[in-house]
Protein backbone atom coordinates (compact mmCIF):
# COMPACT_ATOMS: atom_id res chain seq x y z
CA UNK A 1 0.00 0.00 0.00
CA UNK A 2 1.44 3.34 -1.02
CA UNK A 3 0.50 6.22 1.25
CA UNK A 4 2.15 9.58 1.73
CA UNK A 5 4.05 10.35 4.93
CA UNK A 6 1.92 12.17 7.53
CA UNK A 7 1.03 15.82 6.92
CA UNK A 8 -1.50 18.38 8.07
CA UNK A 9 -4.27 19.22 5.64
CA UNK A 10 -5.55 22.77 5.23
CA UNK A 11 -8.16 24.04 2.85
CA UNK A 12 -7.84 27.43 1.20
CA UNK A 13 -10.93 29.56 0.76
CA UNK A 14 -9.44 32.36 -1.37
CA UNK A 15 -6.23 33.07 -3.23
CA UNK A 16 -5.10 35.60 -0.64
CA UNK A 17 -5.90 33.29 2.24
CA UNK A 18 -3.85 30.55 0.51
CA UNK A 19 -0.93 32.97 0.23
CA UNK A 20 -1.35 33.82 3.92
CA UNK A 21 -1.12 30.12 4.81
CA UNK A 22 1.94 29.69 2.59
CA UNK A 23 3.57 32.64 4.25
CA UNK A 24 2.89 31.33 7.72
CA UNK A 25 3.93 27.73 6.98
CA UNK A 26 6.94 28.44 4.75
CA UNK A 27 8.74 25.78 2.75
CA UNK A 28 7.18 22.98 4.80
CA UNK A 29 3.89 23.57 2.96
CA UNK A 30 2.78 22.81 -0.57
CA UNK A 31 -0.32 23.61 -2.57
CA UNK A 32 -2.33 20.71 -3.90
CA UNK A 33 -4.48 21.33 -6.97
CA UNK A 34 -5.63 18.25 -8.90
CA UNK A 35 -3.10 16.24 -6.93
CA UNK A 36 -2.40 13.96 -9.86
CA UNK A 37 1.29 14.75 -9.94
CA UNK A 38 1.89 15.67 -6.32
CA UNK A 39 0.11 12.79 -4.58
CA UNK A 40 1.81 10.06 -6.67
CA UNK A 41 5.16 11.67 -5.81
CA UNK A 42 4.28 11.80 -2.13
CA UNK A 43 3.13 8.18 -2.19
CA UNK A 44 6.51 7.18 -3.58
CA UNK A 45 8.11 9.43 -0.92
CA UNK A 46 9.84 11.40 -3.64
CA UNK A 47 8.31 14.44 -1.97
CA UNK A 48 7.42 15.15 1.66
CA UNK A 49 5.66 18.14 3.13
CA UNK A 50 4.36 18.89 6.59
CA UNK A 51 1.33 20.75 5.28
CA UNK A 52 -0.77 20.43 2.15
CA UNK A 53 -2.98 23.35 1.25
CA UNK A 54 -5.90 22.23 -0.89
CA UNK A 55 -6.82 24.89 -3.47
CA UNK A 56 -9.69 23.04 -5.14
CA UNK A 57 -12.21 25.43 -3.59
CA UNK A 58 -10.51 28.20 -5.58
CA UNK A 59 -11.86 26.74 -8.81
CA UNK A 60 -14.58 29.38 -8.74
CA UNK A 61 -11.95 32.10 -8.58
CA UNK A 62 -9.25 30.52 -10.76
CA UNK A 63 -11.14 28.25 -13.15
CA UNK A 64 -11.89 30.22 -16.32
CA UNK A 65 -11.02 30.75 -19.97
CA UNK A 66 -11.50 34.36 -21.10
CA UNK A 67 -10.74 36.32 -24.20
CA UNK A 68 -9.77 39.86 -23.35
CA UNK A 69 -8.59 42.03 -26.22
CA UNK A 70 -5.45 40.58 -27.73
CA UNK A 71 -5.03 37.92 -25.05
CA UNK A 72 -6.54 34.70 -23.88
CA UNK A 73 -6.45 34.41 -20.10
CA UNK A 74 -6.78 31.05 -18.45
CA UNK A 75 -7.07 30.58 -14.69
CA UNK A 76 -4.58 28.25 -13.03
CA UNK A 77 -7.31 25.96 -11.62
CA UNK A 78 -8.85 25.31 -15.05
CA UNK A 79 -8.97 21.55 -15.40
CA UNK A 80 -7.77 19.50 -18.36
CA UNK A 81 -11.34 18.58 -19.20
CA UNK A 82 -12.42 22.19 -19.37
CA UNK A 83 -9.53 22.99 -21.69
CA UNK A 84 -10.45 20.03 -23.89
CA UNK A 85 -14.13 20.88 -24.06
CA UNK A 86 -13.92 24.64 -24.63
CA UNK A 87 -14.98 25.38 -28.20
CA UNK A 88 -14.04 29.03 -27.78
CA UNK A 89 -10.47 28.01 -26.89
CA UNK A 90 -10.24 25.44 -29.70
CA UNK A 91 -11.28 28.11 -32.15
CA UNK A 92 -8.45 30.55 -31.38
CA UNK A 93 -5.86 28.08 -30.08
CA UNK A 94 -6.59 24.61 -31.50
CA UNK A 95 -3.28 23.37 -30.07
CA UNK A 96 -4.96 23.02 -26.66
CA UNK A 97 -7.52 20.52 -27.87
CA UNK A 98 -4.86 18.59 -29.79
CA UNK A 99 -2.79 18.32 -26.62
CA UNK A 100 -5.62 17.60 -24.22
CA UNK A 101 -6.80 14.68 -26.35
CA UNK A 102 -3.52 12.92 -25.60
CA UNK A 103 -2.96 13.91 -21.97
CA UNK A 104 -3.56 11.04 -19.58
CA UNK A 105 -7.15 9.73 -19.73
CA UNK A 106 -10.61 11.23 -19.24
CA UNK A 107 -10.72 10.52 -15.51
CA UNK A 108 -7.30 12.00 -14.77
CA UNK A 109 -8.34 14.95 -16.92
CA UNK A 110 -11.29 15.53 -14.58
CA UNK A 111 -8.81 16.47 -11.84
CA UNK A 112 -5.53 17.75 -13.28
CA UNK A 113 -5.20 21.51 -13.74
CA UNK A 114 -3.30 23.87 -16.00
CA UNK A 115 -1.56 25.47 -13.02
CA UNK A 116 -0.56 22.12 -11.57
CA UNK A 117 0.81 21.02 -14.94
CA UNK A 118 3.00 24.10 -15.32
CA UNK A 119 4.12 24.13 -11.68
CA UNK A 120 5.04 20.47 -11.79
CA UNK A 121 7.62 21.54 -14.42
CA UNK A 122 8.12 18.03 -15.69
CA UNK A 123 10.19 18.23 -18.90
CA UNK A 124 7.65 16.00 -20.64
CA UNK A 125 4.57 17.94 -19.49
CA UNK A 126 2.35 18.53 -22.51
CA UNK A 127 0.78 21.80 -21.37
CA UNK A 128 4.19 23.28 -20.61
CA UNK A 129 5.16 22.55 -24.20
CA UNK A 130 1.91 24.13 -25.39
CA UNK A 131 2.48 27.28 -23.32
CA UNK A 132 6.09 27.48 -24.49
CA UNK A 133 4.92 27.22 -28.09
CA UNK A 134 2.39 29.98 -27.57
CA UNK A 135 4.83 32.31 -25.78
CA UNK A 136 2.53 32.39 -22.77
CA UNK A 137 3.22 34.40 -19.65
CA UNK A 138 2.48 33.35 -16.11
CA UNK A 139 0.89 35.58 -13.51
CA UNK A 140 2.29 34.88 -10.05
CA UNK A 141 0.70 36.43 -6.98
CA UNK A 142 2.47 36.93 -3.67
CA UNK A 143 1.82 38.47 -0.24
CA UNK A 144 0.06 41.82 -0.11
CA UNK A 145 -1.65 41.26 -3.45
CA UNK A 146 1.58 41.86 -5.40
CA UNK A 147 1.64 40.31 -8.86
CA UNK A 148 4.42 39.65 -11.29
CA UNK A 149 4.26 38.32 -14.82
CA UNK A 150 7.01 36.09 -16.19
CA UNK A 151 7.50 34.36 -19.55
CA UNK A 152 7.77 30.58 -19.87
CA UNK A 153 11.56 30.64 -20.27
CA UNK A 154 11.88 32.38 -16.93
CA UNK A 155 9.05 30.42 -15.31
CA UNK A 156 10.73 27.06 -15.73
CA UNK A 157 13.95 27.28 -13.79
CA UNK A 158 14.82 23.62 -14.28
CA UNK A 159 13.21 20.19 -14.07
CA UNK A 160 10.55 20.31 -11.32
CA UNK A 161 11.60 23.85 -10.45
CA UNK A 162 9.72 27.05 -11.21
CA UNK A 163 9.96 30.77 -10.53
CA UNK A 164 7.06 30.50 -8.04
CA UNK A 165 8.44 31.20 -4.55
CA UNK A 166 7.31 29.42 -1.37
CA UNK A 167 4.88 32.21 -0.52
CA UNK A 168 3.47 32.66 -4.03
CA UNK A 169 0.82 31.10 -6.21
CA UNK A 170 0.39 30.89 -9.95
CA UNK A 171 -2.99 32.42 -10.73
CA UNK A 172 -3.26 32.86 -14.47
CA UNK A 173 -1.73 32.10 -17.86
CA UNK A 174 -1.88 34.79 -20.54
CA UNK A 175 -1.52 33.93 -24.18
CA UNK A 176 -1.06 36.64 -26.79
CA UNK A 177 -3.42 36.52 -29.77
CA UNK A 178 -2.11 38.42 -32.78
CA UNK A 179 -4.32 39.96 -35.41
CA UNK A 180 -2.79 37.94 -38.27
CA UNK A 181 -4.26 34.72 -39.58
CA UNK A 182 -2.99 32.10 -37.17
CA UNK A 183 -2.96 28.38 -36.66
CA UNK A 184 -1.51 26.00 -34.10
CA UNK A 185 -1.17 22.26 -33.63
CA UNK A 186 0.26 19.65 -31.28
CA UNK A 187 1.48 16.10 -31.86
CA UNK A 188 2.94 13.52 -29.55
CA UNK A 189 4.36 10.05 -29.79
CA UNK A 190 3.69 7.92 -26.72
CA UNK A 191 4.16 4.24 -25.98
CA UNK A 192 0.51 3.62 -25.17
CA UNK A 193 -2.72 5.60 -24.84
CA UNK A 194 -2.53 8.29 -22.16
CA UNK A 195 1.17 7.90 -21.52
CA UNK A 196 3.72 10.64 -21.15
CA UNK A 197 5.41 11.74 -24.36
CA UNK A 198 8.39 9.98 -25.84
CA UNK A 199 8.64 13.28 -27.69
CA UNK A 200 6.00 15.86 -28.49
CA UNK A 201 5.97 19.05 -30.50
CA UNK A 202 3.75 22.09 -30.71
CA UNK A 203 3.74 24.66 -33.49
CA UNK A 204 2.09 28.04 -33.89
CA UNK A 205 2.14 30.08 -37.05
CA UNK A 206 0.98 33.55 -38.10
CA UNK A 207 0.41 34.55 -41.72
CA UNK A 208 0.32 38.08 -43.10
CA UNK A 209 -1.98 39.42 -45.82
CA UNK A 210 0.52 38.27 -48.45
CA UNK A 211 0.36 34.75 -46.96
CA UNK A 212 3.93 34.92 -45.82
CA UNK A 213 4.87 33.83 -42.33
CA UNK A 214 5.01 36.83 -40.01
CA UNK A 215 5.94 34.65 -37.06
CA UNK A 216 6.30 31.00 -36.14
CA UNK A 217 7.09 29.15 -32.94
CA UNK A 218 7.90 25.55 -32.17
CA UNK A 219 8.01 24.01 -28.67
CA UNK A 220 9.22 20.54 -27.81
CA UNK A 221 8.70 18.34 -24.74
CA UNK A 222 10.73 15.45 -23.32
CA UNK A 223 13.92 16.28 -25.20
CA UNK A 224 15.83 18.28 -22.60
CA UNK A 225 15.71 19.60 -19.04
CA UNK A 226 12.76 21.89 -19.85
CA UNK A 227 10.19 22.13 -22.57
CA UNK A 228 12.04 24.16 -25.13
CA UNK A 229 11.08 26.86 -27.59
CA UNK A 230 13.43 27.02 -30.55
CA UNK A 231 14.10 30.64 -31.59
CA UNK A 232 16.27 29.51 -34.49
CA UNK A 233 13.21 28.01 -36.16
CA UNK A 234 11.27 31.23 -35.73
CA UNK A 235 14.12 33.16 -37.32
CA UNK A 236 14.36 30.75 -40.24
CA UNK A 237 10.63 30.85 -40.96
CA UNK A 238 9.83 34.55 -40.64
CA UNK A 239 9.17 36.27 -43.95
CA UNK A 240 9.02 32.97 -45.86
CA UNK A 241 6.17 31.43 -47.75
CA UNK A 242 4.93 28.19 -46.19
CA UNK A 243 6.28 25.18 -48.10
CA UNK A 244 7.29 21.59 -47.50
CA UNK A 245 10.98 22.46 -47.85
CA UNK A 246 10.60 24.99 -45.05
CA UNK A 247 9.06 22.42 -42.70
CA UNK A 248 11.97 20.12 -43.50
CA UNK A 249 14.41 22.85 -42.61
CA UNK A 250 12.56 23.50 -39.34
CA UNK A 251 12.54 19.78 -38.53
CA UNK A 252 16.28 19.58 -39.08
CA UNK A 253 16.85 22.54 -36.77
CA UNK A 254 14.62 20.95 -34.11
CA UNK A 255 16.51 17.65 -34.28
CA UNK A 256 19.86 19.39 -34.05
CA UNK A 257 18.95 21.84 -31.27
CA UNK A 258 17.28 19.51 -28.80
CA UNK A 259 19.02 17.54 -26.09
CA UNK A 260 17.31 14.18 -25.53
CA UNK A 261 18.58 11.38 -23.31
CA UNK A 262 18.48 7.67 -24.02
CA UNK A 263 16.07 6.01 -21.57
CA UNK A 264 13.32 3.40 -21.37
CA UNK A 265 11.21 5.49 -23.72
CA UNK A 266 13.76 5.40 -26.54
CA UNK A 267 17.23 6.25 -27.69
CA UNK A 268 18.46 9.80 -28.13
CA UNK A 269 18.70 9.22 -31.89
CA UNK A 270 15.12 8.03 -32.11
CA UNK A 271 13.97 11.07 -30.14
CA UNK A 272 15.85 13.41 -32.46
CA UNK A 273 14.13 11.71 -35.36
CA UNK A 274 10.77 12.28 -33.66
CA UNK A 275 11.57 15.93 -32.94
CA UNK A 276 12.24 16.36 -36.65
CA UNK A 277 9.15 14.53 -37.84
CA UNK A 278 6.74 16.03 -35.27
CA UNK A 279 8.01 19.54 -35.99
CA UNK A 280 7.21 19.07 -39.67
CA UNK A 281 3.80 17.59 -38.99
CA UNK A 282 2.69 20.28 -36.56
CA UNK A 283 3.94 23.12 -38.75
CA UNK A 284 2.11 21.66 -41.75
CA UNK A 285 -1.07 21.35 -39.71
CA UNK A 286 -0.73 24.81 -38.18
CA UNK A 287 -0.35 26.39 -41.62
CA UNK A 288 -3.33 24.42 -42.92
CA UNK A 289 -5.40 25.78 -40.04
CA UNK A 290 -4.12 29.33 -40.48
CA UNK A 291 -5.22 29.24 -44.10
CA UNK A 292 -8.67 27.81 -43.51
CA UNK B 1 -8.78 15.91 11.58
CA UNK B 2 -12.50 15.56 11.18
CA UNK B 3 -14.12 15.07 7.81
CA UNK B 4 -17.75 14.89 6.76
CA UNK B 5 -18.47 13.16 3.47
CA UNK B 6 -21.75 12.15 1.92
CA UNK B 7 -21.45 8.71 0.38
CA UNK B 8 -24.37 7.33 -1.61
CA UNK B 9 -26.65 9.80 0.12
CA UNK B 10 -25.54 8.99 3.67
CA UNK B 11 -23.53 11.57 5.61
CA UNK B 12 -20.52 10.23 7.53
CA UNK B 13 -18.38 12.23 9.96
CA UNK B 14 -15.08 10.57 10.84
CA UNK B 15 -11.80 11.33 12.49
CA UNK B 16 -9.08 10.72 9.89
CA UNK B 17 -5.44 11.39 9.14
CA UNK B 18 -4.72 14.07 6.56
CA UNK B 19 -2.84 11.58 4.41
CA UNK B 20 -5.69 9.04 4.19
CA UNK B 21 -6.63 8.37 0.57
CA UNK B 22 -10.27 8.36 -0.46
CA UNK B 23 -10.09 4.74 -1.61
CA UNK B 24 -8.95 3.61 1.85
CA UNK B 25 -11.49 5.85 3.56
CA UNK B 26 -14.26 4.14 1.59
CA UNK B 27 -12.93 0.62 2.05
CA UNK B 28 -11.37 0.64 5.51
CA UNK B 29 -13.12 3.43 7.40
CA UNK B 30 -16.61 2.97 5.95
CA UNK B 31 -16.35 -0.72 5.04
CA UNK B 32 -17.57 -0.04 1.51
CA UNK B 33 -15.33 -2.59 -0.18
CA UNK B 34 -17.16 -2.46 -3.50
CA UNK B 35 -14.62 0.10 -4.65
CA UNK B 36 -11.54 -1.89 -5.58
CA UNK B 37 -7.98 -0.87 -5.28
CA UNK B 38 -5.38 -2.13 -7.71
CA UNK B 39 -2.37 -0.35 -9.12
CA UNK B 40 -2.05 2.47 -6.60
CA UNK B 41 -0.61 4.64 -9.39
CA UNK B 42 -3.73 6.16 -11.01
CA UNK B 43 -3.37 3.89 -14.02
CA UNK B 44 -5.78 0.97 -13.65
CA UNK B 45 -9.01 2.78 -12.79
CA UNK B 46 -10.41 0.04 -10.60
CA UNK B 47 -10.82 2.61 -7.79
CA UNK B 48 -13.04 4.98 -9.82
CA UNK B 49 -15.88 6.60 -7.86
CA UNK B 50 -17.78 9.82 -8.45
CA UNK B 51 -17.03 12.98 -6.52
CA UNK B 52 -19.62 15.70 -7.00
CA UNK B 53 -20.84 13.79 -10.04
CA UNK B 54 -17.46 13.35 -11.77
CA UNK B 55 -15.49 10.11 -12.03
CA UNK B 56 -12.21 10.31 -10.11
CA UNK B 57 -9.47 7.82 -9.33
CA UNK B 58 -9.94 7.57 -5.57
CA UNK B 59 -6.38 6.31 -4.98
CA UNK B 60 -5.18 9.77 -5.99
CA UNK B 61 -7.66 11.86 -4.03
CA UNK B 62 -7.31 12.56 -0.32
CA UNK B 63 -10.28 11.66 1.82
CA UNK B 64 -9.96 15.18 3.23
CA UNK B 65 -10.48 16.57 -0.27
CA UNK B 66 -13.85 14.82 -0.34
CA UNK B 67 -14.94 16.70 2.79
CA UNK B 68 -18.25 18.46 2.16
CA UNK B 69 -18.61 16.72 -1.19
CA UNK B 70 -20.83 13.96 -2.48
CA UNK B 71 -19.30 10.64 -3.32
CA UNK B 72 -21.04 7.86 -5.20
CA UNK B 73 -19.68 4.35 -5.26
CA UNK B 74 -20.72 1.11 -6.93
CA UNK B 75 -22.80 0.34 -3.82
CA UNK B 76 -24.94 3.33 -4.75
CA UNK B 77 -25.92 1.99 -8.18
CA UNK B 78 -28.53 -0.68 -7.44
CA UNK B 79 -31.89 0.29 -6.06
CA UNK B 80 -32.35 -2.38 -3.42
CA UNK B 81 -32.61 -5.70 -5.27
CA UNK B 82 -33.10 -3.94 -8.58
CA UNK B 83 -29.89 -3.56 -10.58
CA UNK B 84 -29.04 -0.34 -12.32
CA UNK B 85 -29.41 -0.86 -16.10
CA UNK B 86 -25.62 -0.64 -16.50
CA UNK B 87 -25.20 -3.51 -14.03
CA UNK B 88 -27.86 -5.43 -15.91
CA UNK B 89 -26.01 -4.71 -19.16
CA UNK B 90 -22.76 -6.11 -17.79
CA UNK B 91 -24.69 -9.18 -16.61
CA UNK B 92 -26.45 -9.73 -19.93
CA UNK B 93 -23.39 -9.26 -22.13
CA UNK B 94 -20.67 -10.82 -19.97
CA UNK B 95 -19.06 -7.47 -19.30
CA UNK B 96 -17.12 -9.03 -16.49
CA UNK B 97 -15.16 -12.16 -15.80
CA UNK B 98 -13.12 -11.98 -12.60
CA UNK B 99 -14.95 -8.77 -11.68
CA UNK B 100 -11.94 -6.91 -10.37
CA UNK B 101 -12.16 -3.95 -12.74
CA UNK B 102 -15.96 -3.99 -12.72
CA UNK B 103 -16.85 -1.44 -10.01
CA UNK B 104 -14.69 1.21 -11.67
CA UNK B 105 -15.95 0.29 -15.13
CA UNK B 106 -19.57 0.52 -13.96
CA UNK B 107 -19.04 3.96 -12.48
CA UNK B 108 -17.36 5.29 -15.61
CA UNK B 109 -19.89 3.75 -17.97
CA UNK B 110 -22.87 4.98 -15.93
CA UNK B 111 -21.40 8.47 -16.10
CA UNK B 112 -20.84 8.15 -19.83
CA UNK B 113 -24.44 7.13 -20.49
CA UNK B 114 -25.80 9.90 -18.27
CA UNK B 115 -23.99 12.43 -20.45
CA UNK B 116 -24.17 10.66 -23.79
CA UNK B 117 -27.11 8.22 -23.93
CA UNK B 118 -26.09 6.82 -27.33
CA UNK B 119 -22.30 6.47 -27.39
CA UNK B 120 -20.42 4.93 -30.28
CA UNK B 121 -17.96 2.11 -29.75
CA UNK B 122 -15.16 4.66 -30.12
CA UNK B 123 -16.67 6.90 -27.47
CA UNK B 124 -17.05 3.99 -25.07
CA UNK B 125 -13.44 2.93 -25.60
CA UNK B 126 -12.27 6.50 -25.07
CA UNK B 127 -14.29 6.79 -21.84
CA UNK B 128 -12.71 3.67 -20.34
CA UNK B 129 -9.23 4.34 -21.74
CA UNK B 130 -7.90 5.09 -18.27
CA UNK B 131 -8.98 1.70 -16.99
CA UNK B 132 -7.50 -1.73 -17.30
CA UNK B 133 -9.38 -5.00 -17.64
CA UNK B 134 -7.19 -8.07 -17.77
CA UNK B 135 -10.06 -10.46 -18.57
CA UNK B 136 -12.58 -9.28 -21.11
CA UNK B 137 -10.51 -7.78 -23.89
CA UNK B 138 -12.94 -4.85 -23.55
CA UNK B 139 -15.23 -6.14 -26.35
CA UNK B 140 -17.83 -7.44 -23.98
CA UNK B 141 -17.65 -4.27 -21.89
CA UNK B 142 -18.34 -2.23 -25.01
CA UNK B 143 -21.22 -4.58 -25.85
CA UNK B 144 -22.60 -4.22 -22.33
CA UNK B 145 -22.65 -0.43 -22.57
CA UNK B 146 -24.33 -0.59 -25.99
CA UNK B 147 -26.91 -3.04 -24.59
CA UNK B 148 -27.65 -0.62 -21.79
CA UNK B 149 -27.90 2.35 -24.16
CA UNK B 150 -30.43 0.54 -26.35
CA UNK B 151 -32.31 -0.82 -23.36
CA UNK B 152 -32.56 2.59 -21.70
CA UNK B 153 -33.71 4.23 -24.93
CA UNK B 154 -36.43 1.60 -25.29
CA UNK B 155 -37.50 1.98 -21.69
CA UNK B 156 -37.71 5.74 -22.15
CA UNK B 157 -39.77 5.40 -25.34
CA UNK B 158 -42.11 2.94 -23.64
CA UNK B 159 -42.62 5.32 -20.72
CA UNK B 160 -43.86 8.06 -23.06
C1 LIG C 1 -1.98 8.25 -14.92
C2 LIG C 1 -1.50 9.64 -15.24
C3 LIG C 1 -1.13 9.94 -16.54
C4 LIG C 1 -0.69 11.23 -16.86
N1 LIG C 1 -0.36 11.50 -18.15
C5 LIG C 1 0.05 12.74 -18.48
C6 LIG C 1 0.41 13.06 -19.81
O1 LIG C 1 0.33 12.23 -20.71
N2 LIG C 1 0.86 14.32 -20.08
C7 LIG C 1 0.93 15.27 -19.12
O2 LIG C 1 1.34 16.38 -19.43
N3 LIG C 1 0.57 15.02 -17.85
C8 LIG C 1 0.14 13.77 -17.51
N4 LIG C 1 -0.21 13.51 -16.22
C9 LIG C 1 -0.12 14.57 -15.20
C10 LIG C 1 -1.45 15.26 -14.99
O3 LIG C 1 -1.73 16.04 -16.11
C11 LIG C 1 -1.37 16.11 -13.72
O4 LIG C 1 -2.63 16.27 -13.23
C12 LIG C 1 -0.78 17.47 -13.89
O5 LIG C 1 0.51 17.38 -14.38
C13 LIG C 1 -0.66 18.21 -12.57
O6 LIG C 1 -1.79 18.90 -12.32
P1 LIG C 1 -2.48 18.83 -10.90
O7 LIG C 1 -3.50 19.88 -10.89
O8 LIG C 1 -2.90 17.44 -10.63
O9 LIG C 1 -1.26 19.28 -9.95
P2 LIG C 1 -0.84 18.83 -8.49
O10 LIG C 1 -0.38 17.44 -8.51
O11 LIG C 1 -1.88 19.20 -7.52
O12 LIG C 1 0.40 19.82 -8.28
C14 LIG C 1 1.61 19.67 -8.98
C15 LIG C 1 2.61 20.69 -8.44
O13 LIG C 1 2.21 22.01 -8.76
C16 LIG C 1 2.04 22.81 -7.59
N5 LIG C 1 0.90 23.68 -7.86
C17 LIG C 1 -0.33 23.30 -8.32
N6 LIG C 1 -1.09 24.38 -8.57
C18 LIG C 1 -0.34 25.47 -8.27
C19 LIG C 1 -0.57 26.87 -8.34
N7 LIG C 1 -1.73 27.39 -8.78
N8 LIG C 1 0.44 27.71 -7.97
C20 LIG C 1 1.62 27.22 -7.53
N9 LIG C 1 1.88 25.89 -7.45
C21 LIG C 1 0.92 25.03 -7.82
C22 LIG C 1 1.85 21.82 -6.47
O14 LIG C 1 2.26 22.38 -5.24
C23 LIG C 1 2.73 20.68 -6.92
O15 LIG C 1 4.05 20.94 -6.59
C24 LIG C 1 -0.64 12.24 -15.87
C25 LIG C 1 -1.01 11.92 -14.55
C26 LIG C 1 -1.45 10.65 -14.23
C27 LIG C 1 -1.83 10.37 -12.83
S1 LIG D 1 -5.91 1.77 -7.80
FE1 LIG D 1 -6.50 3.75 -8.41
S2 LIG D 1 -6.11 3.76 -10.50
FE2 LIG D 1 -5.37 1.82 -9.91
S1 LIG E 1 -13.17 -8.62 -15.44
FE1 LIG E 1 -11.26 -9.26 -14.69
S2 LIG E 1 -10.13 -7.43 -14.79
FE2 LIG E 1 -11.89 -6.92 -15.85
Amino acid sequence: MQVPAPFEYERATSVDQAIGLLERLGSSARLVAGGHSLLPMMKLRLANFEYLIDINDLHGELGYIRRSGDEVRIGAMTRHRELLESDALAQVLPIFRDAERVIADPIVRNRGTLGGSLCQADPSEDLSAVCTTLDASCVIRGPGGTERVVGMEEFHVGPYETAVADNEILTEIRIPVKADKSGSAYAKVERRAGDWAVVSAGAAIWLGADNRITDARVGLAAVGPNTTGIPEISAALRGQEPAEALYELAGAIAARSCDPATDTRGTADYKRHLADELTRRTLRKAVERARS
Amino acid sequence: MQVTVTVNGVEYTKEIEGRLLLVHFLRDTLGLTGTHWGCDTSNCGTCVVWMDGEPVKSCTVLAAMAGGREVRTVEGLANGAELDPIQEGFRQCHGLQCGFCTPGMLMTCRHLLDNNPDPTEGEIREAISGQICRCTGYSSIVRSVRWTAVHEAEAKAAAK
